[in-house]
């Protein structure tokens, strides 16, 4: 493993602490305490690193070499393991249904959330206040709660098992985060930006769209990185709205594939399946990591 | 001077108020009322039973079973998970001396980190199969590990004896949820002042001492969130559960959202489910509530 290292930081001019005697015990602790915790970083680094590796190195092997010999090399490269999972296994159905869907989810959601948002952050009415607490109230309830009556109302409108359905369903259970996020943002533009376009007869739309979303895209970039990644491995939702399989988005159709491929022990196309369901996610991750994870932290601290 | 706010405002808040409330609000809402009716979701009659539903809820063992799961994972997860994420952010990110009393994170800090978070990215589902497998008492990685070193006796079927399940899932959350909060702990200790470690450093405190009488103080309100997200998580497990075991074997992984799910969509027990689902509400609830209250501290200023 090649290790980046980062450059120690400036730090103040320290004069070395004299020796004392009495010290050199704790020394020897340190000592190995120190290979005792790299020892334990490293331990956890191949924990987490070791499964998605085996996962890819498996989805070459066949079946045989899957079962009787876990930690064994494959033997050949097949190639052919990914397009039967693509093809056969509707791999490649769930990708583009969980793409069309997260496309439709996620325009919706940044639209109406930041709009929204922008309402409640920048102008006073009646009533402001309680708005503003019913959409962030929507955190508190767990989705399970709303399995039953969602069900029932999402087929009343004809919007069970579509995948239109899904994308308004996502984006409507994104709202209270990303309302509660944005609003938090909008609050620390300046206003007296807001008042400039409005002298120079900016009216309120134009103000928005032209003035006040460019200057909002460090907090919109945040949360739709967070929306993102919560759209595309949506699980719950669809689980109870979908029903058919050639609707189904990657997440459940893995999970149903898991299953029968269980039962016929076609366990090299579950691994490729797994491998194509995971790869492009982690790609992305590890070209933007640290735009990934100061916008997932960022937008935990509340 | 804002002439014409309230068709912007019309514009800007109806069309998500309208969505927000059909799909989100409505759905919560009539749970509630759903609760109190013995509707069986495939007939269109019902009749109101009042509490009845709570009554036998409070005798239905399996409720409670899945009730008792969630309490083990409501005090294991978040202790495991913070412990192991504050050890692991202590060692990358002060864990390094180069002498001289300097604190700096350890030799390739950054790439385990980076390692560390990496199961943050993918979905419930793809976590769940992928450890699915790694459990496989056939041709799984654990098991070919232990075949591997000579200890076969110690090979499982680890999601299949109810001894076993239920420890075999709790890793697998912990290993999801860990890296999170390395990353969470370790931006809040990148804003507490580097002259307070080599200060301690320097008086001779050891790494332990450290952790505990310094960083553990100072990182209290990041602690007390990640406590919340992580009993939250807890509480609810739905997911990960309903792709790796449904619940079993014998109910040792059952949860209360599966309960839920089981009795809505197994047995269209509409009533009952929706009755479950308001019980868990007010557990999640006075779980967080509880758990701010009772590790409210004195905050602490550092800048």
């Amino acid at each position: 493993m090649t290790a980046v290292v980062t450059p120690p930081r400036e730090v103040h001019k320290v004069t070395p602490p004299e020796e004392k005697p009495g010290l050199s015990g704790r020394r020897l602790f340190d000592g190995t305490l120190n290979v005792f915790s790299h020892a334990f970083l490293l331990l956890w680094g191949l924990l987490t690193a070791v499964p998605l590796l085996w996962v890819i190195v498996s989805s070459f092997k066949d079946d045989n070499e899957i079962l009787n010999d876990p930690w064994g090399l494959p033997g050949a490269l097949r190639f052919e393991n990914f397009a039967r999972a693509w093809t056969h296994a509707h791999i490649g159905q769930y990708f583009v249904n969980t793409t069309i869907v997260l496309l439709g989810s996620l325009t919706l959601t940044m639209l109406l959330g930041a709009t929204a948002a922008y309402a409640l952050a920048r102008y006073r009415f009646v009533g402001s206040r309680l708005v503003y607490f019913v959409f962030v109230g929507g955190m508190m309830f767990p989705v399970v709660l709303a399995f039953v009556p969602l069900f029932k109302i999402v087929g009343g409108v004809g919007l069970r098992d579509s995948l239109p359905g899904l994308m308004l369903i996502y984006a409507a259970y994104s709202l209270p985060f990303t309302v509660f996020f944005l609003t938090a943002f909008f609050r620390t533009l300046p206003d007296a930006v807001a008042e400039a376009a409005y002298i120079d007869g900016c009216g309120p739309f134009r103000t928005f769209f032209r003035v006040m979303l460019p200057m909002a895209k460090p907090g919109l970039i945040s949360v739709g990185i967070f929306n993102f990644l919560f759209h595309w491995n949506q699980y719950l939702l669809p689980v109870v709205l979908i029903t058919s399989d050639e609707k189904q988005v990657l997440a459940q159709g893995l999970a149903s594939l898991a299953i029968s491929e269980g039962y016929r022990g076609d366990y090299s196309r579950l691994f490729a399946g797994l491998t194509l369901a995971m790869l492009p996610v982690l790609v992305v991750y590890t070209v933007f990591q640290r735009q990934v994870q100061a916008g997932l932290t960022a937008g935990q601290m509340k | 001077m804002r002439h014409g706010k309230y068709p912007l405002l019309a514009a800007f808040l109806l069309p998500p108020l309208a969505l927000y409330g059909y799909f989100v609000l409505s759905p919560y809402a009539q749970s509630f009322l759903i609760a109190t009716t013995n509707w069986q979701g495939l007939s269109s009659k019902y009749d109101f039973v009042g509490l009845d539903n709570f009554k036998r809820l409070f005798k239905d063992e399996y409720v409670w079973n899945a009730l008792l799961n969630n309490l083990w994972l409501l005090v294991l997860l978040p202790l495991l998970t913070i412990v192991l994420g504050l050890f692991l952010a202590t060692m990358l990110n002060v864990g390094g001396r180069g002498g001289r009393g300097a604190v700096t994170g350890v030799r390739g800090s950054s790439i385990y980190k980076i390692i560390y978070f990496a199961p943050q990215m993918l979905s419930v589902s793809i976590v769940g199969v992928l450890w699915m497998e790694v459990y496989n008492p056939r041709g799984g990685l654990l098991n070919g590990a232990l075949r591997a070193v000579g200890l076969d006796g110690l090979a499982q079927v680890w999601l299949g004896d109810p001894k076993y399940a239920f420890w075999a899932v709790l890793a697998v959350m912990i290993w999801a949820n860990v890296g999170f909060y390395v990353v969470l702990f370790g931006a809040a200790m990148q804003s507490v002042p580097r002259d307070i470690y080599e200060a301690a450093a320097l008086d001779g405190a050891s790494r332990t001492t450290t952790l505990v009488k310094i960083t553990v103080p100072l990182l209290w309100d990041t602690i007390q969130v990640a406590w919340v997200y992580l009993a939250i998580i807890a509480l609810d497990g739905f997911a990960l559960i309903h792709v790796m075991t449904r619940g079993g074997p014998n109910f040792s992984t059952d949860v209360v959202g599966l309960r839920l799910y089981t009795e809505a969509f197994g047995d269209y027990k509409w009533g009952y489910a929706s009755a479950i689902g308001v019980v868990m509400f007010f557990v999640t609830l006075s779980v967080t509530v509880l758990s701010l209250r009772l590790t409210r501290r004195e905050r602490i200023e550092h800048s």
